[in-house]
């Protein structure tokens, strides 16, 4: 009984601590839709973290023109109705900047519900390809790629690879996905081009239950093999499929992943070397932009970094960074027309909406490499969408092309038709995008 | 004392019948509808209303659809997850395809018609149409669910568990490999098309949550008197007669066949009906995701912590389930800024998800050997407390 | 006719223009049967001496895994992380009967089984909580890489073009000296003949001075074991994180298929899924399903089974008297 009391009386004390802390004048709020725990947590975990870093070190330099940040994480577990409960319970907690779920599946539960609470959602190269229509979702960005668009561009190196387009006839290319909406995202994409340059398009599902049991796929992969594959994976299934494709000893630099399928974590993850391993991505890799050596001596030298020093630097360390970078800039644009305050949501909105941010501005921020320059208007939520290429070198990943832009005039007139659709199934009328 | 039976004389068979005979319990169940549609949506904030009262409520239609066929008809199924993904998936094919009723006498006959929409005071009394689709869909799913119910003819127990299984996994691959469930969208997700019901909005994003939750409130307390009264009526206690002892209902001229059907049936239409309303008002999309083996569960957790057949325990294992890692988490998480306060170490987001996974799997071990025949027993013996107080000897 | 054309010619056809498909095809399909019976035999160890169904022993798997992986990062030698983290199984067992079994004893199966999935949630907490929820990676060096016939001089002299995983032939390996040693410790150990005597009947097991909660402990010490050379096999094919737990479902098809109280038939039931579902993804659910179809048809397998044989293939009967 008396261990009871003690504990009631601890309890109560620090409820009481709790109380009493007291909040300062106002800041932009940034709910953090997290997964650092289940089979996706090695990427989670990551991408966080650089959210997280860049945010302390915007407070650290004193705040976004004086106006200091706060976030709260919510752990997420890559589902979507945990994710849901999660938006709607930091939704309402200050004034928010952007979401971010990390998830595609969120991302579709959240499309309508950020409109309607008028906050922005920024899908940063993940989500529902056709929201880059600004004019029927005007609430969600998501630039700087679409995976519609990366799968052009990739197909667009693997053409170049073969000598031209026109060789792809005949071509047998593998798409090794996550069987989830993320997963089947860039399909109609690939199809249209399978169609368009003759090659025949072999679609391996990965169910996400039993991520890692993949067997059957690469036996298979085996029999037809395919000349290249593409992977859209994510969290464990990502280690999986690379030990697998080692195992079976398929060249390794004719299979591609996309750029949530090429992290340190997915190789070193596989335990196998993996050398000439090739995967997308739409920032430099490394600790090298100026921005890492003020990390290091603003918050790891007195060790407030949130993750392992060790990973500055890593493709979704990096990535997380460039997350908190774009919203931040977002908000540094608003600010120019609005006033350096805490932004509301519309606000945001139309910081996002006129982002345009110029490699000049990029070396300013010390994010050289981290984030690409950036131009959205009304219409065109996704910018100039392009991708580089990097290749595993049994160590740490190496970019080894320049930037392979996307065959945007064949991906805007499929994402225009899909807007178009949701538009009408949800009784939406699209905006004008001229003024 | 507090609580009897004696003194109360009913002079009707309809007064005999009542669901509530004592005037006590009819003045509680009284206040508790007053309190959860009128008090709770004055008093509470929409992240309350929205993402605790309404998930609850859906997940106790749920667990009361489970609970006709594990609690009343005593069926193990753990395909649970899948039929209410088959709820969700067919409401949104039939309201995308149907969009008014209309459109349908339309589509049948070749003929527009205008029905009669009037207004009366802010409400469209015709305007019922979503009820008509929620209900088609749950018949959709009740028949499915009776033929995977066809196995239980042979199949008992344990056994039969692991084929619901082949439900669930079989169900949720089909609504993943074709594309004609959620109209060929792109990333096989549905979205969740607004839709109103007496001319107030009740799903889709921008509907007040006040009207999501009555709403789901509304079909809560008619699915719960319906269960109460198919199981008073001679087809449930067919069931009780199949769950207490098969073959000897079947000598007594119960037809296994038709009871154990109609348990399929009836349940799966309900769980379909749960799972229709958690797509299109809580997660706001038709997605697998949300309907995995783990809800399967879930749902199954609810009916065995409540208490397996009664009304009252799939609402308290709903409760339990569904608010207890919510509840948990935020607690924990509150308790940060103290911790620091303290100079302690806060608790990191994944700590607490971990911390909340103990405590509910030790709180499921507790309940169970507390009270193993669930929370509802523990109101059986509130009651007997208050029948005998203060003399209880 | 063109239906059976495209879905039963079609199918065997290519199966017989590539028997060596159809080699490697059954020998992977042996390897992840092994990998099921390997977690059912944990199961059937429970559930014949104490009815228990023991939802749990997914979560062991998991828990087993994650304390051996733990271990090793921490730097100790797989001497002694190995024996360690069976020892924590073993404290698991103990604590197991101590805290959830002894006040369930008499309660309905279903009870049981609920409180099983409550230690799974426990387990998969506890073992995260402890190790973190990032994917660990178990390396004790057992083999894990591929054989090629093709590099030996009798694969190019048979022109056998299959590749053979070790770690399916460890699998198969481990799983038939698991059922030897199982064999053996039931048939002449003290400790398993007292397990057989409380299977047949708990109070006639009592009355001659069988203490039964020792005998529970002493299952689940057992299960534990399974669990955790399941997890060492498990380890070398795959990172160590939670989606293991939905791995180890595959267990409960292969259970019911064997019978749930036999253990030959936990194995045997094993290898007629592990084969069966591989080959019919391989040559059906991928070119004619759209693939992914391992996640139902063991299920999907067990329920025309079941409808002939209600108890499984060797299960024991199940008389009902009125």
């Amino acid at each position: 009984m008396r261990r009871v009391i003690t504990s009631g009386v601890l309890a109560a004390a620090v409820m009481a601590a709790t109380v009493g802390v007291t909040h300062a004048a106002e800041e932009q709020y940034f709910p953090l839709l997290v997964y650092r725990t289940g089979p996706y947590a090695a990427n989670g975990a990551q991408l966080a973290n650089g959210q997280i870093d860049y945010l302390k070190l915007i407070n650290a330099k004193g705040g976004v023109n004086g106006v200091m940040v706060k976030w709260e994480e919510c752990e997420t577990e890559y589902k979507t109705d945990l994710g849901v409960e999660c938006y709607e319970r930091l939704k309402g907690n200050g004034k928010v900047a952007a979401i971010s779920p990390f998830s595609t599946g969120i991302t579709y539960a959240l499309l309508e519900k950020v409109a309607a609470d008028q906050n922005v959602l920024f899908s940063m190269g993940y989500g529902r390809t056709s929201a880059a229509d600004g004019r029927v979702f005007p609430w969600v960005f998501n630039f700087p790629a679409t995976y519609w668009s990366q799968a052009t561009s990739i197909m667009k190196y693997v053409a170049e690879q073969e000598g031209g387009a026109d060789k792809l006839n005949g071509k047998k290319i593998a798409l090794v996905h996550l069987d989830h909406p993320y997963g089947k995202e860039p399909i109609p994409t690939l199809q249209k081009l399978a169609v368009d340059d003759g090659f025949e398009l072999l679609l391996y599902p990965v169910p996400p239950t039993s991520m890692t049991d993949q067997k059957s796929i690469w036996l298979d992969i085996r029999r037809s093999k395919p000349d290249w594959i593409l992977m859209w994976g994510w969290g464990a299934m990502n280690p999986t499929a690379i030990k697998e494709a080692s195992l079976i000893r398929y060249p390794m630099d004719h299979f591609i992943g996309n750029w949530w399928a090429a992290a340190e974590v997915d190789v070193r993850g596989s335990g196998v070397p993996a050398e000439g391993y090739i995967g997308a991505n739409f920032h430099e890799v490394g600790a090298k932009a100026p921005i890492f050596a003020e990390i290091k001596s603003e918050l790891y030298a007195k060790g407030q970094g949130t993750g392992p020093e060790a990973e500055l630097g890593e493709v979704l360390y990096n990535r997380g960074i460039a997350n908190s970078a774009f919203t931040v800039e977002a908000m540094v644009t608003a600010m120019k027309k609005y006033g350096n305050k805490a932004l509301s949501g519309e606000e945001i909105r139309w910081g996002f909406e006129n982002l345009d941010i110029t490699q000049a501005r990029i070396d300013e921020l010390g994010l050289t490499g981290i984030i690409p320059p950036t131009k959205v208007t009304c219409a065109n939520h996704e910018g100039s969408p392009a991708i580089k290429l990097q290749r595993w070198d049994g160590k740490s990943w190496t970019v080894f092309t320049d930037w392979i832009p996307a065959m945007t005039d064949l991906v805007r007139p499929l994402i225009e038709a899909d807007a178009a659709q949701y538009a009408k199934e949800n009784g939406i009328e699209p905006r004008s995008c001229e003024s | 004392m507090l609580y009897r039976e004696t003194g109360v004389f009913h002079s009707s068979y309809a007064a005999d019948q009542a669901i509530f005979k004592l005037p006590q319990d009819r003045y509680a169940i009284a206040f508790w509808l007053v309190v959860a549609a009128v008090v709770l949506p004055l008093t509470v904030s929409n992240y309350v209303l929205t993402d605790l009262l309404t998930p609850f409520l859906i997940m106790a239609i749920a667990a009361l659809g489970l609970n006709v066929l594990t609690g009343y008809c005593g069926q193990l199924s753990l395909g649970t997850g899948a039929f209410m993904a088959l709820g969700g998936y067919m409401t949104y094919k039939l309201v995308t395809a149907l969009p008014s009723a209309s459109a349908l006498i339309g589509s049948l006959t070749g003929v527009e018609l205008a029905l009669p929409d009037p207004v009366i005071l802010g409400i469209r009394p015709f305007d019922l149409w979503f009820l008509a689709i929620l209900i088609g869909a749950g018949l959709i799913t009740a028949v499915v669910g009776l033929v995977f119910g066809l196995p239980s003819l042979k199949i008992k127990g344990l056994y039969l568990a692991v084929t619901t299984l082949a439900a669930q996994f079989f169900l949720v691959w089909l609504f993943i490999k074709v594309p004609w469930f959620t109209n060929y969208s792109p990333a096989g997700i549905a979205p969740a098309p607004p839709r109103t019901l007496l001319g107030l909005q009740v799903t889709g994003a921008a509907s007040p949550p006040v009207n999501r939750y009555l709403f789901v409130l509304a079909l809560t307390c008619l699915a719960a008197l319906a269960v109460k009264n198919v199981t008073r009526c001679k087809v449930g206690r067919s069931w009780m007669a199949i769950r207490d002892m098969d073959i000897a209902a079947e000598m007594i001229g119960i037809s296994p066949t038709r009871a154990k059907l109609s348990a399929f049936a009836f349940s799966s239409f309900l769980i379909g009906l749960a799972g229709a309303l958690w797509a299109f008002v809580k997660i706001n999309s038709v997605q697998t995701d949300a309907y995995g083996i783990l809800v399967s569960f879930q749902v199954l957790f609810m009916v065995i912590i409540g208490g397996l057949g009664t009304v009252l325990g799939s609402f308290l294992g709903a409760a339990f389930v569904i608010l207890t890692p919510i509840l948990l988490n935020i607690g924990l998480t509150a308790l940060n800024p103290g911790l620091q306060a303290l100079g302690l170490p806060a608790f990191e987001v994944a700590m607490i998800k971990h911390i909340e996974f103990m405590i509910f799997g030790a709180l499921i071990i507790f309940f169970l050997i507390v009270e193993p025949h669930g929370l509802a027993r523990l109101w059986q013996i509130a009651k007997q407390k208050l029948r005998t107080w203060p003399f209880p000897y | 006719m063109e239906l059976f054309a495209t879905y039963v010619l079609g199918p065997l056809g290519e199966m017989a223009d590539n028997p060596a498909g159809v080699v490697e095809t059954v020998i992977g399909g042996l390897g992840n049967g092994f990998l099921y019976a390997l977690v059912a035999i944990g199961f059937v160890i429970i559930f014949k001496s104490s009815g228990v169904f023991n939802f749990a022993q997914g979560a062991m798997v998991f828990f087993a895994a994650l304390n051996f992986a733990g271990l090793l990062e921490l730097g100790l030698p797989w001497y002694l992380a190995g024996p360690l983290a069976l020892g924590a199984m073993f404290l698991f067992a103990v604590l197991v009967e101590r805290v959830a079994l002894r006040p369930l004893v008499g309660q309905s199966q279903l009870t049981l089984f609920m409180a099983t999935i409550g230690i799974s949630f426990l387990l998969q907490g506890f073992g995260e909580a402890i190790w973190g929820g990032n994917p660990h990676l178990l390396k004790v060096g057992l083999p894990e890489d591929s054989l090629f016939a093709i590099d030996y001089a009798w694969g190019q002299a048979l022109g056998l073009d299959i590749i053979i995983q070790q770690s399916d032939l460890l699998a198969i390996a481990t799983g038939l000296v698991m059922v030897g040693g199982l064999f053996l410790f039931f048939q002449f150990s003290r400790v398993g003949r007292a397990l057989r005597a409380v299977a047949d009947d708990h109070a006639a097991a009592m009355s001659v001075g069988i203490p039964l909660q020792h005998m529970w402990i002493a299952v689940w010490a057992l299960s534990g074991l399974a669990a955790f050379v399941a997890a060492t096999i498990w380890g070398t094919k795959i990172q160590i994180e939670p989606t293991m737990i939905n791995l180890a479902l595959k267990a409960l098809p292969v259970l019911i298929l064997g019978g749930l109280t036999s253990i030959p038939g936990a194995v045997i039931g094993g290898c007629i899924i592990g084969i069966s579902e591989l080959l019919f993804e391989t040559y059906w659910g991928q070119p004619l399903f759209g693939g992914a179809t391992t996640e139902w048809f063991a299920y999907l397998l067990t329920v025309p089974v079941l409808l002939i044989r209600p108890q499984g293939l060797f299960g024991e009967r199940l008389i009902e008297r009125v």
